[in-house]
């Protein structure tokens, strides 16, 4: 190894550079975000004093397991349904020339700017017992009496699915922005029927940003809090929301150790899919 | 028939992406003293009280103000740290990475209790320092990949130009690469204002009593206020952060233009 000794000093004096630019973000996020997270999952094994008895009572006792059940089903559900939605209008964003998708572009940046709490509130206004749904309904003589629409399943389904909408989409959309037009038209011209075209060709090519929207939508709804507690039934208890009610009893650790349970699945179901995805790439283009 | 059914979907769930918007928008000026669709008549009356109501406008405020203190802490801490992250080789880089902007995938109950404990055992819950601390976690992210995104078209030779012109690593960072970056830099500031200003998670716990923001304050009355104040809050609040979002968001596209000269392909 030959390194001359300017070249040498100049490559520790950059490694020093560069450590300084990070020192000042590495240890604020050190002191206010990592040791904070740490010292609350800590609790789960540590109080009263060591025990595993925290995380053995969640996984004996029914209503836990439901919650975790509830979880898991409403994140999976939520996730489908986003699919379905999403990937359509995906697929029409990327085939519309640019002016006209821009300007639906807006429409689904604009509630993905909109605060939850927003969203949710909207929902509420929309589906409550004297909410808008049911004034239509009334009025036009389809029921004669409100129906029960908030504080159900299916409104947690629907606000839920309204406000990762856009989570699946743009990924999908970016995905399908770069995919090459002269593929399809080469398909095309070997004699494919359009929909042989999409379903070959297209659909393949889009999977990975289907794997993505997918990732993070899934994610996302696991830990789901505001619009759950809004909309949800009392038997639509997800985890976010328990974990809330926890605490609230002063049953700090056992609320630890549901916290560490839904960070775990979320680290799980992100290393398993993750692969050729890094995070960045879900939240934009920021390669790594 | 196959042609039509996937426009068609597509235009129910944009529709649906849309809808609540479209119905809390014209709530909000409604006349009636309940949330009655469509509305009677045209009235300012809900934003009226809320600008006379002194719980609602003291939330708003503390919102602004921690919000800016956030933007200011956030830009300062994550700029530098985005230009470590792009121009740097060193090992832990994506370990690094990853912590920076796992606040945008880890549960906000997660952060939220976290960040709660630790400030109950300081007796620090319901500063105001507090919420700024915590939403600043939340922010940098943000300043991280707007910052990064308008660094990786930046060309290093000009730095290297201008030190050879006698500045200082310093100089050359604040006379030629800050110029040039500033849109991502501007970006992400607005990123870390909404960021903050629409937080909730950590609010509901660390706010206390005496440190009410305003996404808090709407928590509080959002079960039990039938009258469309929240309406026009939330009114606000739409035209508020669309407005700042957009700004980030055409900045992003004019410096990725600027940056690439054939025209950069929608970015989010």
């Amino acid at each position: 190894m030959k390194v001359s000794a300017p070249a040498f000093a100049t490559r520790r004096r950059q490694r020093r550079n560069i450590f300084v630019l990070l020192l000042p973000l590495i240890a604020y996020l050190g002191i206010f975000y990592a040791y904070p997270i740490a010292a609350m999952m800590f609790r789960s094994i540590s109080e009263p004093y060591w025990t595993i008895e925290h995380f053995a009572k969640l996984f004996r006792e029914g209503i836990y397991l439901h919650v975790l059940w509830m979880t898991t089903e409403i994140a999976t559900g939520v996730t489908l349904a986003a699919l379905l939605l999403g990937y359509p209008v995906a697929y029409l964003l990327a085939r519309l020339d640019r002016a006209k998708s821009n300007l639906l572009l807006i429409l689904v940046l604009v509630p993905l700017w909109t605060s939850i709490l927003v969203r949710t509130y909207a929902w509420m206004v929309l589906l409550g017992r004297q909410g808008v749904v049911n004034q239509l309904l009334l009025a036009i003589g389809v029921i004669d009496q409100p129906l029960r629409l908030l504080n159900t399943t299916s409104a947690v389904y629907i606000a839920m699915v309204h406000v990762l909408l856009p989570f699946m989409i743009l990924p999908l959309y970016g995905v399908m922005c770069g995919l090459d037009e002269d593929l399809l038209r080469a398909a095309q011209g070997l004699g494919a029927a359009p929909f042989a075209v999409f379903r070959q060709v297209w659909l393949p090519l889009s999977l990975p940003g289907v794997f993505a929207g997918c990732l993070l939508v899934f994610i996302l709804a696991l830990g789901f809090f505001i619009t759950p507690a809004l909309v949800g039934g009392p038997r639509d208890l997800m985890i976010a929301v328990l974990i809330q009610q926890q605490v609230d009893l002063f049953n700090w650790p056992f609320a630890s150790a549901l916290a560490v349970v839904l960070l775990a699945a979320g680290l799980i179901v992100f290393t398993v899919f993750e692969r050729s995805l890094g995070v960045a790439q879900l939240f934009g283009r920021v390669p790594t | 028939m196959r042609r039509m059914a996937l426009p068609l979907i597509a235009g129910l769930a944009l529709f649906y992406l849309i809808l609540p918007i479209l119905v809390v928008v014209p709530l909000s000026f409604s006349s009636a003293s309940y949330l009655s669709f469509p509305p009677p008549g045209f009235s300012l009356r809900w934003y009226r009280n809320f600008f006379a109501r002194a719980d609602w406008l003291s939330s708003a405020w503390l919102s602004v103000w921690v919000g800016l203190a956030v933007t200011v802490l956030a830009t300062t801490l994550g700029t530098p740290a985005a230009v470590a992250l792009v121009r740097g080789r060193f090992s832990g880089k994506r370990l690094i990475n990853a912590v920076i902007l796992s606040p945008l995938i880890v549960p906000g109950i997660i952060v939220a209790i976290g960040i709660y404990f630790f400030y109950a055992r300081l007796g620090f819950v319901g500063n105001p320092v507090a919420l700024v601390l915590a939403h600043t976690c939340l922010a940098v992210p943000f300043v991280v990949i707007n910052v990064s995104a308008t660094l990786y078209g930046f060309d290093e030779q000009l730095e290297y130009a201008a030190m050879s012109l006698g500045a200082s690593p310093w100089g050359a960072f604040r006379q030629v690469t800050l110029p040039l970056i500033r849109p991502g830099v501007l970006a992400g500031a607005l990123f870390a204002f909404v960021t903050s200003f629409d937080e909730l998670i950590v609010a509901l716990f660390v706010s206390g009593t005496t440190a009410v923001t305003l996404p808090r304050r709407m928590w509080e009355g959002i079960r039990f206020e039938i009258d469309p104040t929240i309406a026009a809050v939330s009114t606000i609040l739409v035209a508020l952060t669309s407005g700042l979002l957009l700004s980030a968001e055409l900045l992003r596209r004019r410096s990725a233009r600027l940056r690439t000269a054939s025209p950069a392909r929608a970015e989010w």
